[in-house]
């Protein structure tokens, strides 16, 4: 029944037009100057196609209904016309000269990312992103929500429709200051990814070991997604982008919470934790990285994931357990020794050693991860 | 020369000793299996060749329908994301490689010699060679869905430094690219040779059918740009096993390099796909309207232009990678002026059906769908080769959509038209027409609703080659998938039409269209057409 509705109004939406503000038939003219500049762009574009298509649909349609045997029609011997042709290729070659010379000040305009107020490295992991502040030093990592990430699971019958802004949201945004030219370095750690936010009117590709740049600068504050626009591997589908443009007083506050943050975390990874707290811990970090390939149940994916349930690694050396978390191993699993902090990588590791009713007792401090990393 | 005469004598003295005095039927095909894998027939070929795409066509369509029937609506319902990747993959290669490109190998077999007044193909044991290759790279390539790893799941263009995180399919399907790119150039090859030494005396140059001349500039853009392809799968793949840095920027390569190369090879490999579609369109429609094909000198120059250019644009792929503004520009500028022939070619075919006597018979119904609808793909082209719009449009459902419509209403609607114009030639028989224009409205119908929609995705912001997408796009997505479900099994009625005529039916006269003489000397031979012809070179007018 679901599934007929969704037809009835897709076919709707098809013959009468936009009915709901749900849809978008169009580009979004977007939030800063170039994207509306990109907006107009193409919509002149646009019409001018419409335009050529009318006349030469227009003169199909007419031969198709007058032009028939079944009307009687003896057909005519002419095959060829050398004006016609000469000028039938001169007045499309004039029609490019007038979509030229716009498209070259756009583009102009996009490539000039000189005189910016801040900049922010962008580098694409599989399958998060890492934004580091180079005027401030604040450095975080960006991945696809907790409830997105369950609800997108094969086999789990959450309704995605009931997760607010489902795939398009982030545990952690990307904050900027509205009204300020901020310039984007981009580069990747393992894959080429690309990075786009549509209402900011471009995407750019991360590629390893390139630095590739861009600009922007949204005049209102608000919330604007995006995703990762190239395929990157398994999970290509599940790496938005959330950027959220605050007043500069608001970002200014955010910067100051930021390095606050950022003490308590290097006083974090001194500590010593009690076994409570890493599993409590463990089991959101767990969820939040791990889940997606190994299930939450822990049980993995025949012949693709390895189950943590049970598993050598998991029972065995913790050494080797530590390595593989930090460094990653084969081709399928990355290395999270950048993307998390020791107290996350500590809770998690003691997390899949003593749940799943593996129960080694083992216990792994921030330190031990430090150590190792 | 020697031998082909000296073939004729014995092949006479043995219908003398026994007693046959059929002219047209001197030695036939040898029976059994092992016709099929000897032949050197360009019929037999071409049927090869036909046969082999379109059990391609479904098995890359039947994967098609495992990515539509995934994007019905949102949430991960039926498959993994990898092997939903490993579709997408497959699906493309297999419709380029496997369905598309030995379609038009088969009619140019079929069509070429007995188009030009030619025996038979210049190069004919060559001819077998560059078919069996065929079925063994597949073989190849599918296998690779049983490995460990699954298959390639990098997309059809097989970027570093993703496809090299793949397992043990990387070597497979590289070997499965060189196969195919071999027998691509040895069948190139063969046409190019057949059009310059083997045309009936009198037919020169610029009176070729279109058909034939869209294909020798097919035929050269094959031999350029499939080494180039080879060079670069074959850099993947000692980057993976040798050592080696082409595209690992930490051992001072560049993953940038291979989409260059690349795309040297896959712009003019786009044009590969649908300049022989231009020649099919262009023999069909003069047909049907009665009328010679308008401006055929400025048809020529059209596709040679476009040849041309489609070697000089193929960066227009990689406008977000960051290219210095100047080549950026540069590629922006070369890629508008393909609008130019382009343009001059749909602006003939309007010309040609205008004031002509239209019937419409389904081979002419899809030529009309076929002019519309690659016009449409024109159109977004051209929208998408304006840089700083691309920048928006790029890995985009938009440009799913584009090139959805240049390659299915585009080369496969010419293929469909093409195969029911020369049905009745090939197989003797007419094909049942009241199936035919069932499969015409079927098809065109539903080919608009599986892909129309995708444009209004790709604007909303929805990217490419993603499983599962946020709940905004549900809807479009939905349509699409119901079009691609009735498009696909719409397919059934075309096979079924295809084995109908080959099993018998109203017999088709010689000429089998209306005044179809006038338009090419294959309608001057019997239907079908006996296993040799052309011993005599017919006189050209």
């Amino acid at each position: 029944m679901k599934k007929l509705k969704l037809l009835i109004t897709g076919l709707g939406i098809a013959t009468f037009g936009e009915a709901n503000a749900d849809y978008a038939l169009n580009l979004s003219p977007g939030v800063t100057q170039l994207s509306r500049d990109i907006y107009d762009l193409h919509m002149y574009i646009l019409w001018i196609c419409v335009a050529i298509g009318v006349g030469v649909y227009g003169m199909m349609v007419y031969s198709i209904m007058h032009h028939r045997k079944s009307k009687g029609v003896v057909p005519a011997h002419f095959h060829e016309n050398t004006k016609l042709e000469v000028v039938w290729t001169i007045i499309p070659f004039i029609i490019l000269l007038a979509m030229a010379i716009p498209a070259t000040k756009v583009m102009i305009e996009a490539y000039d990312t000189s005189a910016s107020d801040m900049t922010v490295k962008v580098t694409g992991y599989q399958w998060k992103w890492r934004y580091t502040y180079l005027d401030n030093g604040i450095d975080f990592f960006s991945t696809l929500d907790a409830k997105s990430n369950e609800a997108r699971q094969l086999g789990v019958r959450s309704n995605p429709e009931a997760v607010p802004n489902y795939l398009l949201e982030v545990d952690k945004p990307l904050v900027i200051p509205a009204g300020k030219k901020v310039r984007f370095l981009f580069t990747a750690a393992d894959v080429i990814h690309s990075w786009w936010v549509p209402q900011f009117g471009w995407k750019k590709d991360a590629i390893p070991g390139y630095v590739t740049d861009a600009w922007t600068k949204v005049e209102q504050p608000g919330i604007y997604r995006g995703q990762c626009a190239e395929l990157c591997g398994r999970d290509h589908g599940f790496m938005p982008i959330v950027v959220e443009v605050k007043t500069e007083a608001d970002y200014n506050k955010w910067v100051e919470a930021q390095k606050s943050q950022a003490q308590k975390a290097a006083a974090d990874a001194a500590k010593t934790y009690s076994m409570a707290e890493l599993m409590a811990k463990g089991e959101e970090v767990y969820n939040a990285n791990c889940a997606g390939c190994h299930m939450a149940n822990g049980e993995g994916m025949q012949g693709m994931f390895p189950a943590i349930k049970g598993s050598a690694v998991a029972t065995g050396d913790l050494n080797t357990h530590l390595d593989v978390v930090i460094k990653g191993k084969g081709q399928m699993m990355p290395a999270f020794g950048d993307s998390l902090s020791p107290v996350d990588i500590a809770a998690v590791v003691t997390y899949q050693r003593n749940g799943f009713g593996n129960d080694k007792g083992d216990l792994v401090q921030p330190s031990d991860v430090s150590a190792r990393n | 020369m020697t031998e082909a005469t000296h073939e004729e004598y014995a092949s006479h003295d043995e219908h003398f000793a026994h007693g046959h005095h059929d002219e047209h039927d001197h030695h036939g095909p040898a029976k059994g299996f092992m016709r099929w894998v000897f032949t050197t027939n360009h019929k037999d070929i071409g049927t090869l060749y036909l046969v082999t795409a379109l059990i391609m066509f479904m098995v890359g369509g039947a994967m098609a329908l495992v990515i539509r029937a995934e994007l019905f609506e949102p949430g991960m319902q039926y498959v993994d994301p990898a092997f939903f990747n490993q579709m997408t993959t497959l699906h493309a290669l297999i419709m380029v490689f496997g369905a598309v490109m030995p379609a038009f190998v088969g009619f140019a077999n079929w069509m070429i010699p007995m188009m030009i007044g030619a025996p038979d193909m210049a190069l004919p044991r060559m001819n077998n060679w560059s078919f069996w290759i065929l079925p063994f790279a597949f073989t190849l390539l599918a296998s690779t869905l049983f490995m460990e790893g699954g298959a390639p799941a990098a997309g059809w263009t097989l970027y570093p430094p993703l496809v090299l995180q793949g397992g043990a399919h990387l070597p497979f399907a590289i070997f499965s690219v060189h196969l195919l790119g071999m027998s691509s150039i040895m069948g190139a090859i063969n046409i190019i040779v057949t059009v310059f030494n083997m045309r009936a005396p009198g037919m020169t140059l610029m009176k070729l059918p279109l058909f034939v001349w869209t294909w020798v500039i097919t035929a050269f853009l094959l031999i350029a740009v499939m080494p180039v392809f080879a060079g670069a799968v074959t850099m993947l793949l000692t980057d993976k096993f040798f050592g080696t840095s082409f595209f690992n920027a930490a051992g001072g390569g560049d993953p940038v390099l291979y989409q260059h190369l690349f795309w040297f090879f896959g712009h003019p490999e786009v044009y590969i796909m649908i300049l022989p579609s231009f020649g099919v369109i262009s023999t069909i429609i003069p047909t049907f309207a009665r009328k010679p094909l308008f401006g055929y000198s400025s048809m020529v120059y059209a596709t040679a232009s476009i040849g041309f250019l489609s070697f000089i644009v193929w960066a227009h792929h990689q406008y977000t990678v960051g290219m210095p503004l100047a080549g950026e520009l540069y590629f922006t500028y070369a890629t508008m002026l393909i609008a130019v022939p382009t343009g001059v070619k749909v602006f003939n075919w309007v010309a040609t059906m205008w004031k002509g006597a239209m019937t419409f018979e389904t081979p002419m119904l899809f030529a009309i769908a076929f002019v519309v609808l690659f016009t449409m793909g024109g159109f977004t082209g051209l929208m998408m080769s304006i840089s700083p719009a691309d920048l928006q449009y790029h890995d985009t459902y938009f440009i799913v959509a584009h090139f959805h419509y240049v390659l299915v209403p585009g080369a496969v609607f010419a293929l469909f038209a093409g195969t029911y114009y020369w049905l009745p030639k090939w197989t003797g028989h007419m094909y049942d027409e009241k199936l035919g224009k069932l499969h015409f409205w079927l098809s065109t119908v539903s080919v608009n609703v599986l892909f129309f929609p995708q444009h209004f995705l790709g604007l909303a912001g929805m990217p490419r080659r993603i499983p599962d997408y946020a709940v905004q796009f549900a809807e479009f997505n939905a349509m699409s998938s119901i079009g691609a479900f009735i498009f696909g099994f719409s397919q059934l009625i075309f096979v079924w039409v295809v084995i109908k005529a080959i099993r018998g039916g109203e017999k088709a006269t010689d000429e089998v269209w209306e005044g179809a003489s006038e338009h090419g000397l294959e309608w001057t031979l019997p239907s079908p057409p006996p296993y040799h012809t052309w011993t005599t070179a017919p006189d050209i007018k």
